[in-house]
């Protein structure tokens, strides 16, 4: 085996193994120079990312890889942790590790006052360990590990501002949310183990009769799955984490909540695949109707908001509706039998998880500069920005086309997608992500508006552009947005098709796995 | 009949632990509303594990016989170690939402400030 | 909490060493018996505990600094994590149990059936259950340290 093989072979657990090791060796190098410490944890961080992308590269040309852990031989593989690795898998694994990065690389300037900064990149580095683990795994019990892992790590870095009550307070609700969510996760793999004598994801949809006891953990999990990804009507924890967490800290949590989304997806197309595309279609009319209900509530209480920070939250659970209303279309669609319509949709809800991650990250992060610039975050005390910072204006606008779905920019593809989908499924729905997409439109316009036209106002007057590193992170996203935005064909093609392709195919899935056990 | 008890337990604590976490309004409360939960799910994985008569899976000097099941087992503990992350966790936020607000009334906590 | 009586802190001083190795006791016999690292760890920062509640929470945190704690807690959690590195570079996949049937330290394979305890088996088992224990003895003794002595603060003011 030469090292190439040796290193693609072996690069799912390097992807999770290495932030892990890097999360441990954070503080050490902390002891050191606090330079030293940033620049390890983002070289960490460049690492994983290299190895997500070679990892993605070999899935997408030689199909599902997997990895057992510890084993000499494959004599007993339905009690060993294995990682399954499919196109889905990494296309949520890229979107995790760039919002990693560019966390990483904002935050050296952002967080640079603070105290217990080596406790911040650990559990930085934790959180990314933990939702690529989510999005790797082949296995259930290790998916609630990895959940909790994530949960726990986040919780700490939202209330990271530990003299701020409120930040405490949102940290508070979120951890609560999350355990209650993770226990229930726990208690439905109870009952599949209970009734499959199985963890694995792909025994467990091999095997699964659709009982009573399964709908009651479908149930379960789709509760628990929804409250951690900010689904309406349990998304009451999502604009307090959102808004009350330091800005490049709600750049990672993003990912988290998608790698939630990410599960929903895995049960719902995969252990429960064979008998949602059998049985009608509830499920994806419920998914439907979750994401009209979220669109709507997301922007509708969005208008309201007078702080930046939650308006952004609000937004972005607006955008989570659209995913979900992609995806639940595309489920529609496609029961009884796969269609090219029903794939349309399903392509446009996977191709905007991306999207919405690049620009709700965006906005986040340029709340954040202009908290970092004049430590404000109300948007009626801000105002005349745009003569100071000049860039960071220029990034809102971008993202604001983004976030709005206007051309040239990656949320014009992806919302194309969806709306023509949907117009297929029911007019009313496209023309209702339509209307919420202008309003979107019509907020940050406002935003943009008040807090960086305007009258110069004194106080403001010091106000200067944010360091470089801050900027450098903001270009990043600008200039993924921008390339996607323009060349969505090649993303589609090559990253996104796979990925929603791997999805359907439910039965290469737990083929995989059952070739490796020979039959079961 | 005598093997559903465990089961009835559960149910009775995870309904327990919910009720502690939707209707108390003092924070430690709801913390151990969670743990209650937790005792349930966990209660509810070893229960899975036993058969009738079994042994605790140990070979060591083992009288021989059947043996329950080891995985719930394995389950379990990483389930309690995780808990006692979260606990701690959980505990540790209440104390600095007490030291900035005075009290643990989730009525009264998240009111204006600064 | 600024300590306790005088009785406290003597019956203390004499059992804490009872606790501890009973502690490191559950710790090594991990892959022989119920326990291991996390089981072992906890009695053993319970006995921590115990002199932290005895000797009150500040003149505790004098003699352990909760720096030292977190640099020993992230050691346990690097030690686990190179073990299993390890497999890898030994053996053939990540966590890989590269140690059993080598005949070195805890390498020998037991005798098939059952029969009387050898300490001298399972691999890296033993070997991971000491970074667990060490992470699990700093974590948990850190965090009620930090609890306790932030309460003792507040106390003060």
């Amino acid at each position: 085996m030469n090292a190439l093989e040796f290193f693609v072979v072996n690069s799912p657990i390097f992807a999770v193994a290495i932030p892990l090791l890097g999360a441990f060796l954070t503080p050490i190098f902390g002891m050191i120079n606090d330079k030293l410490r940033n620049v390890f944890a983002i070289f960490i961080m460049i690492i994983t990312t290299g190895i997500v992308f070679a990892l993605s590269y070999d899935v997408v040309t030689n199909g599902i890889r997997t990895y057992i852990f510890g084993a000499q031989d494959l004599s007993l593989p339905v009690v060993r942790i294995l990682f399954e690795v499919d196109a889905m898998s990494c296309f949520m694994a890229i979107i995790s590790v760039i919002l990693a990065v560019v966390a990483l690389i904002y935050s050296w300037a952002f967080m640079k006052e603070n105290t217990g900064l080596d406790k911040y990149y650990t559990l930085l580095l934790l959180m990314t360990t933990g939702m690529l683990g989510m999005e790797l795994t082949g296995d259930m019990f290790n998916f609630f590990v990895f959940l909790e892992i994530t949960s726990i790590s986040s919780a700490a870095l939202v209330a990271f501002w530990i003299n701020r009550g409120k930040s405490v307070e949102a940290g508070f609700k979120y951890i609560v949310i999350s355990t209650i969510g993770a226990l229930f996760v726990l208690f439905s793999i109870a009952l599949f183990y209970g009734q499959y004598n199985a963890l694995n994801m792909a025994i467990i949809a091999n095997s699964i009769q659709f009982t009573f006891l399964d709908k009651i953990a479908l149930v379960l999990l789709i509760g628990a799955l929804a409250m951690k990804a900010g689904i309406v009507p349990l998304h009451m924890w999502l604009p307090d984490a959102y808004s009350k967490a330091p800005s490049s800290v709600t750049l990672v949590l993003v990912a988290a909540t998608q790698a939630s989304l990410y599960g929903l997806l895995r049960l719902c197309f995969t252990i429960y695949g064979n008998m949602i595309t059998l049985s009608p279609v509830s499920i994806g009319w419920l998914l439907v109707l979750f994401g009209i209900v979220t669109i709507l509530l997301g922007v509708i209480m969005a208008i309201a908001q007078t702080d930046l920070k939650r308006l952004i939250a609000f937004a972005a659970v607006g955008e989570i509706g659209y995913m979900i209303l992609g995806i639940g279309t595309g489920l529609v669609t496609m029961s009884p039998s796969i269609s090219a319509a029903g794939l349309t949709a399903l392509k446009g809800g996977i191709f905007h998880i991306m999207n919405d991650a690049l620009d709700i990250g965006l906005m986040f992060l340029v709340a954040g500069a202009i908290f970092y610039a004049t430590r404000e975050t109300s948007l009626d005390r801000l105002g005349g920005l745009a003569r100071n910072m000049k860039y960071t204006t220029a990034f809102f606008i971008i993202g604001l086309l983004a976030v709005s779905g206007l051309p040239p920019m990656n949320g014009f593809a992806s919302k194309l997608l969806i709306y023509e989908s949907t117009y297929q499924l029911n007019p009313i729905l496209a023309i209702i992500a339509i209307l919420a997409s202008i309003l979107l439109l019509a907020i940050f316009v406002k935003v943009l508006h008040s807090a960086f036209l305007g009258p110069a106002l004194p106080r403001f007057n010091e106000v200067k552009e944010v360091p470089k590193s801050m900027l450098f992170a903001m270009a990043i996203i600008a200039g993924i947005i921008i390339v996607f935005g323009v060349f969505p064909d090649i993303i589609i093609t090559n990253i996104v098709e796979p990925a929603a392709n791997a999805l359907v195919n439910n039965a290469g899935y737990i083929s995989k796995i059952l070739s490796l056990t020979g039959g079961a | 009949m005598i093997f559903n008890f465990p089961f009835i337990a559960v149910a009775a604590l995870i309904i327990v632990g919910l009720y502690a976490v939707v209707f108390r309004k003092n924070l430690i409360k709801m913390i151990i509303g969670i743990t209650i939960i937790e005792s349930g799910v966990n209660l509810f994985l070893i229960t899975l594990g036993y058969r009738e008569g079994s042994i605790a899976p140990i070979y060591t000097s083992s009288p021989g016989g059947i043996m329950s099941l080891p995985v719930p087992q394995a389950l379990t503990l990483t389930s309690i170690v995780i808990g006692v992350a979260v606990l701690a966790l959980m505990l540790s936020l209440v104390i600095h939402i007490y030291r900035h607000y005075n009290t643990l009334d989730v009525r009264k906590i998240g009111g204006d400030e600064e | 909490m600024s300590g306790m009586s005088k009785i406290v802190k003597t019956i203390t001083s004499i059992s804490i060493p009872f606790i501890l190795i009973y502690g490191l006791y559950v710790i090594a016999h991990g892959h022989l018996t119920p326990g291991g690292g996390f089981q072992g760890g906890a009695i053993f920062a319970s006995g921590l505990v115990m002199v932290l509640v005895a000797y009150g929470s500040v003149w505790t945190m004098e003699k352990i600094k909760e720096k030292n704690l977190t640099m020993l807690e992230s050691l346990g959690a690097f030690c686990f994590i190179l073990i299993a590195f390890l497999g890898l570079v030994f053996g053939t996949v990540f966590f890989n149990n590269y140690l059993v049937g080598s005949n070195s330290i805890f390498g020998t394979v037991p005798a098939a059936g059952s029969g009387l305890a050898d300490i001298n088996t399972a691999g890296v088992i033993p070997l991971m259950n000491f970074a667990v224990g060490l992470k699990v003895i700093a974590g948990l003794f850190a965090i009620v340290l930090v609890m306790a002595y932030a309460i003792s603060k507040k106390e003060e003011k």
